[in-house]
């Protein structure tokens, strides 16, 4: 069997520098910014890069540079704890309907069908219907939107891997059904939930932007891509940096994460080798 | 293939049963009491019980799901606080712009994708498909919303030759609406045809390394046939559940790009609902595009097993 070298692997490598470069932004934005990401002045609003402001200024004043590293905790905290709801429910759900199969699978798998029907968006709208918007309706709408896709792909490992040989073998051996899930099932159904979670992330990133955007997600002045977004459209005209760096950091971010897990499932994947 | 359409018809109407119970699961018990949430702080007491008593929340939750459920199969949705009208004739006078927005944004995705994807595959690995396939990897990174601003400071900024937002109505003349909803179709499609041109390519690519295309090559057949006759009828199949898989996600995304270009459909009818607190018409809105979304992948789904004898009979 080939040995697959990651660093040699191209859209890995480049796809992880990149993660890696946000990684430690939004690490040292925890520490250090080059401004107060919160401090207005009106003398400097709607400045285009300059020593001072190497990314411009907002309509408050505000130093984008520090908004966009700050910007960067909140887009990996949603998207981390988005990628975990959805995971979390999705392959419990798809493991209890890959295994116990019958009407409990087929009564599971038309509630996926349902909740495939709500895209973040959507799900955002009906809870901030209810509930005050904020990060907290954005984890739960982009995490719902996931469900889906992990249910269905735990649940697809799951009918094949309980007919494979080990896992007959363990429950001939007395294991009882809670052991042969979690110690002998999951563990083989992990490598694909893996790629499923590291391709949602840039997708769950995309989301959070979008919710902020419209409103529904992170509210002001805590730092937000999407926000930042959503406050440049009235000063396109006048200052259209102040459009083109937060929307560069996303699209850059989502491009290296995406490249990430395109190499991630290439690597993983034995077809490639 | 009765059979198939009969299973797949009761699995849709079961989906669609779950759909409604978490629309009214969010809306009428998450809150508690829905009705102080519409009145909000400055209601007093009295008209908030007169609220409860109207929207018939002092019944048991099962009797008003189940009424709620039958008015909505009659087309009822309930009746919009903040507009006082029918929630079905808000959505209805909505839909002329969120659906030639979400099509338009389909015919952008399919006449770019399909054959960029089919032009990658044929030059595998050559300058033309890597640089389709970096095209398209910028395409699926980059947000819609701010594609539309982009868009927006270039041709409207900029240029001048398109207002940034707004729509008059199709009422102005076919012309002028289609220049309002070109470039928020533009904006919406590019994310979706990215994902499609990579689909189509993988499809395509998929086919070519079958034997019957070998052997069709090695008794000589042109490459435009093979590619055109003997190729595209096989791979267009899952082309065509992903790209009708998208559809609805396109329902969902003008949402969003409703909002950069100042549409008046049904994203900015259920935002400006949220505002208003009118929990029926974002009831009723996510309600319909949820079931669009679910008839939409059920279509998808019976379409796939017409195209492919093998899905059926599984």
């Amino acid at each position: 069997m080939t040995r697959r070298r990651p660093l040699r692997h191209v859209t890995f490598t480049l796809g992880a520098a990149i993660t890696l470069v946000l990684l430690v932004t939004a690490g040292l934005s925890l520490v250090y910014t080059p401004a107060d990401p919160l401090a207005m002045s009106i003398a400097a609003r709607l400045q285009g890069p300059t020593g001072a402001h190497p990314f411009g200024t907002d309509h408050f004043g505000r130093d984008l540079l520090s908004r966009i590293m700050t910007g960067a905790v909140t887009s990996l905290a949603v998207g981390v704890i988005a990628v975990g709801i959805g995971a979390g429910v999705g392959v419990s759900l798809g493991l209890a309907s890959g295994w116990v199969g019958g009407w409990i699978d087929e009564t599971l798998m038309r509630l996926v069908d349902a909740v495939q029907g709500f895209p973040a968006i959507l799900s955002a709208l009906l809870f901030t219907a209810v509930f005050s918007p904020g990060m907290f309706v954005s984890m739960v709408a982009i995490g719902i939107a996931f469900v889906p896709a992990f249910a269905r792909l735990t649940r697809g490992s799951v009918l094949e891997l309980r007919e494979r040989e080990f896992v007959v073998a363990a429950r001939a051996l007395g294991g009882g059904e809670a052991r042969l899930v979690l110690r002998h099932v999951f563990p083989n159904a992990l490598p694909p939930l893996m790629v499923q979670a590291t391709t949602s992330f840039p997708v769950a990133i995309l989301a959070e932007a979008a919710l902020a955007y419209l409103g529904l997600g992170t509210q002001p002045p805590h730092p937000s891509w999407g926000l930042m977004l959503r406050e440049a459209q009235n000063f396109l005209s006048f200052n259209p940096w102040f459009a083109v760096f937060p929307g560069g950091a996303i699209a850059v971010t989502v491009l290296g994460l995406n490249l990430l897990g395109d190499g991630l499932r290439d690597l993983l994947d034995p077809r490639t080798v | 293939m009765q059979r198939y359409v009969a299973r797949r018809v009761a699995a849709l109407a079961a989906t669609l049963l779950f759909v409604s119970a978490l629309v009214f699961v969010v809306v009428r018990v998450l809150p508690g009491d829905p009705a102080a949430l519409i009145m909000g702080t400055e209601g007093s007491r009295e008209a908030t019980e007169r609220l409860r008593e109207s929207m018939g929340l002092n019944r048991p939750l099962a009797v008003q799901y189940v009424d709620w459920l039958r008015g909505a199969l009659h087309g009822d949705l309930g009746r919009s606080i903040q507009y006082d009208l029918p929630v079905g004739q808000l959505i209805v006078t909505r839909l002329p712009v969120t659906l030639p927005l979400a099509l338009l944004a389909a015919l952008f995705m399919t006449l770019t994708a399909i054959p960029l994807g089919i032009y990658a595959a044929t030059h595998h690995r050559r300058a033309g498909d890597y640089l389709t396939m970096i095209v398209s990897q910028f395409g699926i990174s980059v947000p819609q919303f701010w594609s539309g601003l982009l868009l927006i400071l270039f041709f409207s900024v900029s240029l001048g030759w398109v207002r940034s937002g707004g729509f008059d109505g199709w009422s102005a003349g076919l012309g002028p609406a289609l220049r309002s909803l070109v470039l928020p179709a533009v904006a919406l499609g590019v994310f979706q045809a990215a994902v499609l041109v990579r689909a189509t390519r993988s499809a395509v690519l998929d086919v070519l390394r079958e034997d019957y295309v070998r052997t069709a090559r090695a008794k000589g057949v042109s490459e435009r046939r093979v590619v055109g006759k003997h190729t595209l009828r096989n791979a267009l199949i899952p082309v065509v559940t992903v790209a009708g898989l998208q559809l609805g996600q396109l329902m969902a995304g003008a949402i969003v790009l409703e909002s950069v270009f100042a549409l008046p459909g049904l994203g900015r009818l259920a935002l400006g609902a949220i505002t208003a607190r009118d929990l029926p018409v974002v009831q009723g809105v996510t309600l319909f595009v949820a079931t669009c979304i679910v008839v939409i992948n059920f279509a998808v789904d019976l379409a796939y097993g017409f195209l492919d004898p093998r899905i059926r009979y599984e």
